[in-house]
């Protein structure tokens, strides 16, 4: 079970009026290298870990879902006074016919967010790999949006969500070295 | 020398449905160890490389059952 704690993670100021960051932004939300894949691969992946990385993976996977609010507030905040003619001018016209101001799990181009996205394959290395290639994934794809805003509050998040990525990384790395030691029963065949 | 196969005890709960795996295998194949491949490894003979996949020995892993293997190391372990 969870734990809920009404706050975000990292605040979320976003000082400039631009619906058209909104359907970018929209790829770390329902996107392949998105926060929500990187919360469903981690979360589903855990139970068949070995054991001494299993709350490692636990604890990645439930900041993924506060890194999921963080970009929803982002897209909500950037189109919530957008007027119809002001999503068709962002680009977000074919959003605003199907969903209104809701958000929807799609990436950048509209399509729609697919569970082929991420994979469990049961083999730590495979899996663990794959987590890495994730979030080094994840933190280009924020260097992208960050390339593409001159908001320096939206920037500000961005750059810790970014950082994230990096940590992830880092201890998904450590948990390859955790798997690959030879643990204390040896065993010898 | 690292092994490739490694082992751990999963977590068995008391109303688990089916009669319990004791001990879980991964694979941790030789190359997570190698790094950069140093020059100069011994080398199989052509005839051992074609039947291994491998021309290098220090790459060779090959995959026992993993089922058999631990069912049959499962008794010395417990002990």
């Amino acid at each position: 079970m969870w734990v809920y704690e009404k706050k975000l993670q990292y605040p979320v100021r976003v000082s400039k009026c631009d619906p058209m960051m909104a359907k970018y932004l929209i790829e770390q939300y329902g996107g392949a290298d998105g926060e929500l894949a990187a919360a469903l691969r981690y979360l589903n992946q855990r139970y068949t870990l070995p054991e001494k990385v299993i709350g490692l993976v636990n604890d990645i996977g439930t900041e993924e879902l506060s890194h999921l609010e963080m970009i929803a507030t982002m897209v909500y905040k950037l189109t919530k006074d957008a007027t119809a003619e002001q999503m068709k001018e962002a680009g977000l016209g074919a959003h605003y016919a199907s969903h209104d101001k809701a958000l929807y799990f799609n990436d950048a181009s509209g399509n729609p967010f697919s569970a082929t996205y991420f994979t469990a394959k049961g083999d730590p290395i495979a899996d663990l790999y794959e987590d890495i290639a994730a979030e080094e994934k994840a933190r280009a794809t924020y260097q992208w949006l960050i390339n593409m805003t001159d908001d320096t509050d939206l920037i500000d998040s961005l750059t810790f969500l970014r950082e994230r990525e990096i940590i992830h990384s880092q201890r998904f790395r450590e948990a390859v070295e955790i798997i690959k030691d030879d643990q204390s029963t040896k065993k010898v065949f | 020398m690292s092994t490739y196969r490694k082992y751990y005890r999963p977590f068995i709960g008391p109303f688990d449905p089916c009669s319990p795996i004791q001990w879980k295998s991964y694979e941790t194949p030789p190359q997570l160890y190698l790094g950069f491949q140093p020059y100069n490894l011994p080398q199989n003979s052509p005839k051992e490389a074609l039947r291994t996949g491998t021309l290098w020995p220090a790459l060779f892993a090959p995959y026992p059952d993993p089922y058999k293997v631990s069912t049959s190391e499962e008794g010395e372990e417990q002990n």
